[in-house]
């Protein structure tokens, strides 16, 4: 971290780089896995392909706001409250963000392609929607201004309550639900088929979109932490001026 | 005397103070009860039917009360940050549970009178009947949903308190949390009403589901309140 903050040319040292190139690679052999190798579905045509980004983006996001919760709870027991915690917090929140909104909009369409319908109120989708909502809380949360230290605790207590929110969201939309109709998404896919190379595809996804992931975590609190060092300094500078202009 | 003791008056103080406040300054029934009443009224005309009307009062009810509800949050904090009165209390050593219970309390009174003329305005404008039960059961639900209520948005309020831009910050934070009371409430009133033909026996396993909501916040939000608003 120190190195990075001292080098002024970017946020990446040899292993982030190592880390991109496998990144990059795993990408452009996803593509062609997802659009180029694997089969069409039987029924759906075409369309199956969007799973191979739709599914691995959701994936992502619950490591990432598991990865949010983990740091703010580090963050708030460790005993000297290195802020690093907070800012690998932030930065997954960022990307989770990111990305439920990739698996929301990429399943709207494979929705209207299979279903014939953007959006069902399905138990499942209302509380990745809420999932969407209450993280966006979270990013405004952290950008209230204040020192910090205070953006941190406010945060990671935050984060702490957002996990506690969202079972009883998801249990209290799904007993809402179930007196209306049967959920239609969930259940459709215990009985499905999957070839093998599919199959593949989609594993492979979940692969690539973690070191995808991981790679975007690590250059995102880097620059996280440039951020809190130029607040630092500019305030440093400012008193400085002020000091001077007293004197003078 | 012991802390329990020393707690509960310090909540009991704190909630006599906000509600003499409210009391002197007639917000509440000046200004944030004629909204929900006018709330209600617009409702009438977006959704101008008579059987609609009767169908949906359950849910018009309480999103009326969950938009007042942001009125009244607002409001029972802006009188802690206008004068640093929160922090004062802070660095006088006053427990944060404690002032958390207080202001939770005097906004479970002030959000059971705003209900209670919103269930009232929805029987007088949108023509709901209730049975004896049926009205038995529906102030159960709103004492269940008003402990809820007005722990989430005390805790959340206060969060948003200190902060610039806590005006439309507070709606985004504190809706989602909330959704489940919105859920399970509306289903209680529905069997209170018998909107829908619903009986009223369907409307207790709702009223458990508020009861737990407003358990946890409750014990939670004592818990975080003071981390979230020190400063």
């Amino acid at each position: 971290m120190n190195s990075a903050v001292a080098s002024p040319r970017g946020t990446g040292t040899r292993n982030t780089r190592i880390l991109g190139i496998l990144t990059i690679a795993s990408m452009a052999f996803l593509a062609l896995l997802g659009l180029v190798f694997s089969a069409e579905d039987r029924d759906q045509g075409s369309s199956v392909r969007i799973m191979y980004v739709h599914v691995p983006s959701i994936w992502v996001a619950y490591i990432a706001f598991g990865m949010t919760a983990a740091c703010s709870a580090i963050y708030l027991s460790s005993r000297n409250r290195s802020l690093i915690w907070d800012r690998f917090a932030g930065a997954a929140g960022e990307i989770g963000v990111l990305f439920v909104a990739v698996s929301l909009v990429t399943g709207s369409l494979w929705g209207r392609l299979s279903w014939g319908t953007y959006w069902v109120w399905d138990a499942r989708l209302t509380s990745t929607a809420f999932l969407f909502i209450t993280y966006l809380g979270y990013l405004a949360v952290r950008r209230l201004g204040g020192t910090h230290r205070q953006r941190a605790r406010r945060s990671a207590v935050l984060a702490l309550l957002a996990i506690l929110e969202i079972p009883l969201v998801h249990f209290s939309v799904r007993l809402w639900r179930s007196l209306h109709q049967e959920a239609t998404v969930a259940t459709g896919g215990t009985d499905v088929h999957m070839d093998g190379l599919m199959l593949f595809s989609l594993f492979f996804g979940l692969i690539s979109f973690t070191l995808l992931f991981l790679w975007l975590v690590i250059h995102r609190q880097r620059s996280l932490a440039l951020e809190d060092a130029m607040e630092n300094r500019g305030l440093d500078a400012a008193i400085e001026a002020r000091r001077e202009e007293a004197v003078s | 005397m012991s802390t329990f003791e020393q707690r509960r008056r310090v909540a009991f103080a704190v909630a006599r103070k906000d509600l003499t406040i409210e009391w002197n300054s007639r917000i509440l029934v000046n200004q944030v009860a004629p909204f929900a009443a006018i709330i209600m009224v617009l409702f009438a005309f977006a959704l101008d039917n008579e059987g609609i009307l009767q169908r949906v009062a359950p849910g018009l009810v309480w999103l009326a009360t969950l938009f007042s509800m942001l009125v009244v949050i607002q409001r029972t904090f802006a009188v802690e940050s206008a004068d640093g009165a929160l922090d004062a209390l802070r660095v006088a050593g006053v427990d944060p549970s404690a002032i958390f219970i207080g202001k939770s309390l005097a906004l479970m009174v002030q959000l059971f009178a705003l209900e209670l003329l919103l269930v009232g305005t929805a029987v007088v404008l949108y023509g709901v009947e209730m049975s004896l039960v049926g009205f038995a059961e529906a102030i159960v639900t709103l004492l269940t949903a008003t402990v809820g209520l007005a722990c989430v948005g005390t805790l959340y309020g206060g969060l948003a308190a200190g902060a610039r831009g806590r005006e439309t910050l507070l709606p985004l934070l504190l809706l989602p949390v909330v959704a489940p009371v919105l859920i399970g409430a509306t289903r209680a009133t529905e069997a209170a009403f018998g909107s829908g033909g619903a009986q009223v026996s369907e409307g207790w396993p709702w009223i458990l589901l508020l009861a737990v909501f407003a358990v946890i916040f409750a014990v939670v939000g004592s818990v975080a309140f003071g981390p979230l608003v020190d400063e």
